[in-house]
């Protein structure tokens, strides 16, 4: 139970990440790597400011002040200097690995004993158990401490889901999902598309630092590497939201998101529970999302072929 | 109204690809005209119409629309100003939105875009009933994704979206060249119900003789990046088809020529 409950909880606040993900990758249809970089960035500093005694919400806040400032830049090296998009974001996820490191002064800063944006809930929890440092749930023995880090990772994923749900649906979130979709069309209709899409490249790395910060709260440590191919599970839980709920609607599309990163957190909980080598967990998220962005294609020659064959078939 | 002077734009300078694609050409278009632009292919037509939107900066020259000097500005920025419809119905709108969504968009072209939800009810049924005008059962479909129609269905929508807000000048470049001829037919009848009806200032490029005989009340001819023949008032009202085919086969011959002579004279005294 604590395993679910931890991959609920890791996937609760890596769905902000995926959040922010689904605005460059799917909105702006922006390929962004700066995310690698914006993660350990969000999570680095939040740990630093939290290490000096800032309170925790006000230093998550400014993780995701630093994480939009990365974005901000990896667009315009993109829009002004014209540089690739995946290039522009190797530059920044690049530059971030240094900035990193120079902000922990170290590759690894420990939050013990600190407090957390989870602090009130659990304090709160422990009021209604009554001091104790376990409640029952349904039958389940669980430590206060994570049921309050899960409580308060839902609490904050759903009220971005819903800020960014309405958000995408203003005049301004319109125009930023046209601009994806047909830039000429937008420049048309009065709007610099290039301010857009720095705009909105701030906006998915501030979600993405977001995350780091409230992911090293939870973990107890903010680390130079935690960013490692954070991109790619992004990607994975993208591409299994859309598999779950289909993307009909913004709503829809971003409930997605998040049910798609929880899963897959679940999913390699119980992939590593069944002896899967943690070394190997990026190769097989790599596997994962190379199938999942070929298949589509993949079923639709192999349709066609079937068709042929048939066809040949019945002319014989 | 638009005042163009003396605008010249080359690609690829001091290139073997060189095109001199405008080369000094000037015009001034009345508030209120609608001209046509006829010409052979590569003679500069969509060049000139993307001069004036701003898809580059012209090399020299000014561009003025109602006095003001435009000829800097970036494209999105004279986009309050100027509506536009393209060759490619597939480039006005954006596929995976919706009709509405799409139509709410060029609602405030060229104006802020607020924090408030976009498309609402009351919002709605104002675009299913300017929507209804085109008799194409749009209204009923305003939440599908506009790729899901065809193209002519998209370009009266990108037509009708063009004009939304009263544009100073419309620019259409074969706006109508990529559809089956039915529904080009429909587009051109809507292109002149809706310049007629709302007075708009048109620049209409077009491929199809009849179209710039029957539509405009102006047209003027291109030829390698220079305007070669400005048919308008009387000399309009009486030209036909066979007229305009008569004066570029002259250009042409004329054309011929001197490219002859050239390769005579570089033969003889070069
Ligand atoms: N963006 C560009 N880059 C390079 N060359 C260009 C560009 N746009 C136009 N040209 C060249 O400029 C010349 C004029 O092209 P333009 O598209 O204006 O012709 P047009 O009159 O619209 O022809 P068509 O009737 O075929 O549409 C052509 O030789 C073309 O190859
Ligand atoms: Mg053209």
């Amino acid at each position: 139970m604590n395993l679910v409950i931890g991959a609920f909880t890791i996937g609760l606040i890596l769905s902000l990440l995926s959040l922010g993900m689904l605005i460059s990758f799917k909105m702006i249809k922006f390929t962004d790597i700066t995310v690698d970089g914006s993660i350990t960035l969000g999570a680095s500093l939040t740990a630093v400011l939290i290490a000096t005694g800032w309170n925790p919400w006000l230093a998550t806040l400014m993780a995701f002040f630093a994480g939009s400032l990365a974005g901000a830049i990896t667009g315009v090296l993109h829009t002004k200097f014209k540089i690739q998009e995946i290039l522009a974001g190797i530059l920044m996820m690049t530059a971030l690995y240094s900035i990193n490191l120079r902000i922990m002064g170290r590759s690894n800063i420990p939050l013990l004993d600190t407090g957390s944006v989870s602090s009130q809930a659990e304090q709160l929890l422990t009021t209604v158990s009554g001091g104790a440092d376990k409640m029952n749930v349904f039958g389940w023995d669980v430590p206060v401490a994570d049921l309050g880090a899960l409580i308060s990772s839902l609490v904050l994923s759903v009220l971005l889901a819903i800020v960014l749900n309405y958000f995408l649906k203003t005049h301004f979130g319109t125009v930023l999902r046209a601009t994806g979709n047909n830039p000429q069309m937008v420049r048309a209709q009065g709007v610099n598309n290039n301010t857009m899409v720095v705009f909105s490249l701030a906006l998915s790395n501030g979600l993405v630092a977001l995350s780091g910060a409230i992911l090293a709260q939870y973990q107890g440590f903010a680390d130079v590497q935690m960013g490692i191919g954070m991109m790619v599970w992004g990607l994975a839980s993208i591409i299994i939201g859309e598999a779950l709920v289909g993307k009909s609607s913004i709503g829809m599309t971003i409930t997605g998101a998040i049910l798609g990163t929880i899963l897959f957190r679940l999913l390699i909980a119980i992939a590593l529970r069944w002896g899967l080598n943690p070394n190997d967990l990026k190769l097989v998220t790599a596997v994962f999302v190379f199938l999942a962005l070929v298949a589509p294609s993949m079923f639709k020659n192999l349709g066609k072929r079937l068709q042929k064959v048939r066809s040949h078939a019945n002319n014989q | 109204m638009l005042t163009i002077n003396n605008i010249s734009k080359t690609f690829f300078p001091g290139t073997i690809n060189e095109v001199q694609a405008l080369r000094n050409v000037s015009l001034q278009i009345k508030e209120g005209s609608f001209t046509a632009i006829i010409g052979t292919n590569g003679s500069g037509k969509s060049t000139l119409l993307n001069a004036i939107a701003g898809t580059f900066i012209p090399d020299e020259g000014s561009i003025k629309i109602d006095g003001t000097e435009i000829s800097r500005w970036p494209e999105f920025k004279r986009a309050r100003m100027i509506g536009r419809v393209f060759q490619n119905p597939f480039a006005g709108s954006a596929a995976d939105m919706t009709i509405a969504e799409n139509i709410v968009m060029a609602m405030r072209r060229g104006q802020s875009r607020p924090l408030k939800i976009a498309v609402h009810k009351s919002i709605k049924e104002a675009i299913a009933e300017k929507v209804q005008m085109l008799k194409m059962g749009l209204e009923d479909r305003l939440d599908n994704p506009i790729g899901t129609l065809s193209g002519g269905q998209r370009q009266a929508l990108t037509l009708l979206m063009a004009t939304w807000l009263k544009p100073k000048l419309l620019l259409l470049d074969e706006h109508t060249a990529a559809l089956d001829p039915k529904s080009a037919a429909k587009v051109a009848e809507l292109t002149k119900i809706i310049i007629e009806r709302e007075n708009l200032t048109a620049l209409m490029v077009t491929h199809s003789m009849q179209q710039a005989v029957d539509l405009p009340d102006r047209i003027v001819m291109m030829h390698r990046g220079q305007i070669v023949e400005d048919l308008h008032d009387e000399m309009k009202q009486r030209v036909r088809v066979p007229d305009l085919l008569e004066t570029f086969n002259i250009i042409q011959k004329r054309e011929l020529f001197d490219e002859s002579v050239a390769r005579l004279m570089k033969e003889q005294y070069v």
